[in-house]
């Protein structure tokens, strides 16, 4: 049974996707993300980089933070955990014979992926017609920050601009203050989920028909349609989201909850999450905080604990801050009340039985840096679950095995193609 | 027709997978959602047409309905078991027991239907000793890590929870993409399976560097404004414009190249001598590529780096915020305006590549504009086949089965 044995336990199975072969050009997380995901269930990813730049065009490889004692180009942390059980390739495509070699590698592969900037693939001289015409069943996802056609085609993006220009960061923000916006990429991350979906269900469809595809992905119009209801009230009622007081992202108003927020503790920066979903658990909540505030009439039904908002969360607030955040789940958690500490790192990833148990931090081997815990997979599959083993590849760790092993180049031509910086 | 045409979907609807019921149903799947008797209580999440609360005005429930079809029937109705029966996808986020108790738990789905893939989503997956906690996005995205990660330089304000639930959206991705990696097994061998995603293990993993950070580095991070968390406050990246509007000033520059084009930049706009750190920007233009961790490391870079972003504040406090985005834009330079949502429906780029999409809806008699592709594929595209389905729809799908 799924969750009951660790992960890990489960008996060798041949991966869902081990038929499957992708040429990788993508990078970052917005890219590498989506082939990552893939990798997890067997299929094979063949991520080529630029071995005169030493793939620096990624800049995870060389970001903070790294590896105690690499500042190069194999001490990021990031390349790592984004690249684990994939084949890393080193071409440089501006000789003809590395462009000879990544044809090659397209000719055997069920699809390309990257995430360059608009333009680049077709000057590289691997548009989709090209990638069609060495491959004609190829699917090809490309991904970048404004898709490949548009005004803004040409524009630099990375994941907080995607967020900015989406609507992703503004709806993220206390009540007539700038935007908080989001403290990581967001959008890399769910940039990387909307091209793995596009990127499967084209798979999908061409398993079933022999049809390829080229598939144009904007990051920023994914990020775009994160915001739905709101959107829709805007051009149903006209109401937009930035207006006064507007947004007020801790509150809830889809479904309308009050009180909904994250609320001080006694400890320092210490925050704890409460959502009020209805009358009765406001009943819960008003019994467990016993003073007489609680009890006003008012406050019973919905309709005037919304009424009454920026009061009744500055009551929470002030009961909520005199305990810590252990009394307060306790306090509202046995009585059916929707309550969360606002969790550190350190309590979610090394205190949490639930990503624990659920084999959620894999430790993979690095070729360089040894056994090292990376992001799992938040779904088990009964059949075909997943399975992350192998850390990021170095820079072209696997030139021999793929250059021999996939195109049947001998090892002489390929100590000839490195002597040549080919790879 | 989409990719997914001919895969038939059984939802039971529910906020952790109604969004993953759209993405498959906009892709082409034949999705139907069904509804307890009465509807949906997400019927009930405003906002509301005309701010008119009633089960057919939900414009929440319109979003994630779209190209779907509607049945209402409760869980034990054998009719429904029939659905499933017929169907690739089971799509639900009840608890164990409920299905078990309507005889649709995988247990005996697995017996009768071997083929079926089954896709769960819970709050802490299906055998959590936490199953029965009660669970919001809010409470999701608070033990999950994206709130620790979001919010102000003041530290006396909040953690900031993103808005638009997009801690039912991560699940859902999650959902959505280990079916297709289900179905494109089973359609090799046969098999099915069952799929047990995990709300609160996907909020967890869609933490970027406060998860793969700590991991490997016991990495600790600070919560900022309006840009990535950190060991340490950062210098601010998002400004306010002349217009009251922000803008994102994106990467730092990192070689000279970019340097001269924030000078050029600065000059197209006739700044540049305005600017008392000009100077330092020149220095800039004589850099090689600086790696992005190494730039705090020295006093002179230090002083040219901070330059760049007082050169971005200074441009802001000049500019409209969209003047700023497509005036650094066009001379290379990464950045992008801070819009509310619904702003991008009128953005020249957006409408140029027809992102505003229209549907129908007859017994209203209006055409409404909806968030559009997040994918545009050139041989099965992405659409929205339908509207959401009114309550009890397409019933007849219960007396005659699959059509």
């Amino acid at each position: 049974m799924i969750g009951s044995v660790p992960w890990g336990a489960h008996p060798s199975t041949p991966g869902a996707l081990g038929h499957i072969r992708i040429c990788d050009l993508s990078g970052q997380l917005a890219g590498a993300g989506a082939t990552r995901f893939l990798a997890a269930f067997g299929a094979e990813i063949i991520r080529v980089e630029d071995p005169v730049t030493k793939g620096l065009w990624d800049i995870v490889r060389q970001m903070a933070p790294k590896f105690p004692g690499d500042n190069g180009h194999e001490g990021g942390t990031g390349f790592n955990n984004h690249n684990v059980n994939k084949l890393g390739v080193t071409l440089d495509l501006r000789t003809a014979r590395g462009k000879e070699l990544l044809a090659e590698i397209v000719r055997r592969s069920d699809a390309v992926t990257e995430n360059f900037a608009a333009g680049v693939m077709d000057r590289l001289g691997f548009g989709f017609d090209q990638l069609r015409a060495l491959k004609p069943d190829i699917v090809y996802v490309s991904n970048c920050g404004f898709g490949q056609v548009g005004p803004y085609g040409a524009f630099k993006s990375w994941g907080p601009v995607t967020q900015a220009v989406s609507g992703v960061t503004f709806q993220s923000g206390l009540a007539d203050r700038e935007p908080a916006g989001w403290g990581y990429s967001y959008m890399d991350h769910t940039g990387a989920y909307i091209m793995g979906i596009a990127l499967l269900a084209a798979l999908w469809h061409r398993q079933r028909t022999g049809q390829g595809q080229w598939i144009d992905m904007s990051c920023t119009e994914a990020g775009a349609a994160m915001n739905g209801p709101a959107m829709l009230d805007a051009t149903v009622n006209g109401r937009p989201l930035r207006r006064a007081g507007s947004p007020s992202s801790n509150r809830s108003a889809a479904p309308a909850m009050a009180p909904h927020g994250i609320y001080p503790t006694s400890e320092p920066d210490r925050w704890v999450a409460i959502a009020c979903r209805h009358d009765d658990d406001w009943s819960a909540i008003a019994d467990a905080i016993g003073e007489p505030w609680a009890t006003e009439p008012t406050l019973a039904a919905l309709a005037g604990r919304l009424a009454d908002q920026d009061r009744l969360d500055a009551l929470v607030a002030a009961w909520t801050v005199r305990r810590s955040r252990r009394d307060v789940v306790a306090a509202l958690r046995p009585a059916g009340v929707a309550v969360a500490p606002v969790a550190t790192q350190r309590e979610r990833i090394d205190e949490d039985p639930d990503t624990a148990g659920w084999g959620l931090w894999p430790t993979v081997r690095h070729t360089r840096h040894g056994d090292v815990r990376v992001d799992g997979v938040p779904a088990h599959l009964s059949a075909t679950d997943w399975h992350v083993r192998r850390g990021g590849p170095l820079l072209g760790e696997d030139d021999d095995a793929v250059l021999t092993g996939l195109l049947g180049l001998d090892q002489v031509e390929v100590d000839q193609l490195r002597a040549d910086g080919v790879i | 027709m989409g990719p997914l045409h001919g895969v038939r979907v059984v939802e039971l609807s529910h906020e952790l997978v109604t969004w993953a019921g759209k993405l498959l149903a906009d892709l082409g799947a034949d999705v139907v959602v069904v509804e307890p008797s009465g509807g949906s209580p997400m019927r009930a999440w405003g906002p509301f047409v005309d701010d008119e609360p009633h089960p057919e005005r939900s414009l929440w429930w319109w979003h994630y309905n779209t190209s779907k079809r509607g049945v209402m029937t409760p869980l034990d109705d054998p009719a429904l078991a029939v659905l499933i029966g017929g169907a690739d996808v089971f799509l639900v986020a009840e608890p164990v027991a409920a299905l078990t108790a309507a005889g649709l738990d995988w247990e005996v789905l697995s017996r009768t239907h071997p083929g079926l893939v089954m896709t769960s989503v819970r709050p802490f997956g299906r055998h959590s000793a936490r199953d029965h906690e009660p669970c919001t996005d809010l409470t999701i995205l608070a033990q999950g890590g994206p709130v620790w990660a979001c919010g102000y330089d003041d530290h006396t304000l909040p953690p900031v929870r993103g808005g638009g639930n997009q801690g039912f959206h991560t699940a859902s991705h999650f959902a959505a993409m280990t079916t297709l990696v289900a179905l494109l097994h089973r359609d090799r061998t046969g098999q099915g399976q069952l799929i047990d995603v995990s709300a609160h293990a996907a909020a967890n993993v869609t933490t970027e560097v406060s998860t793969y950070g700590y991991l490997a580095t016991g990495y600790e991070i600070v919560r900022q404004t309006g840009r990535h968390a950190g060991p340490a406050l950062s210098l601010p990246t998002q400004f306010e414009c002349a217009d009251g509007r922000h803008v994102n000033a994106g990467l730092v520059p990192r070689k000279g190249a970019d340097f001269a084009a924030m000078l050029a930049w600065l000059d197209g706009l006739g700044l540049r001598d305005q600017f008392p750190l000009s100077g330092l920007l020149e220095v800039g233009t004589a850099w090689g590529i600086v790696p992005v961790s190494d730039i705090m490391n020295d006093a002179l870079t230090q002083e040219v780096y901070a330059a760049a972003r007082e050169a971005q504040q200074f441009v802001a406090s000049r500019l409209g915020a969209y003047d700023y985005f497509i005036s650094a834009q066009r001379h290379g330079l990464t950045a992008g305006i801070v819009y509310s949502p619904e702003e991008v429906f009128d953005d020249p780029h957006f409408r140029a590549r027809g992102w505003p999409t229209a549907v129908e809806h007859p017994e209203l008699d209006r055409t409404v504009t909806y968030p559009g592709q997040p994918y545009r594929f050139t041989e099965t595209p992405w659409a929205i086949s339908r509207r959401a389905p009114l309550l009890g729809e397409h019933q007849s799908l219960l007396t005659t089965g699959w059509d």
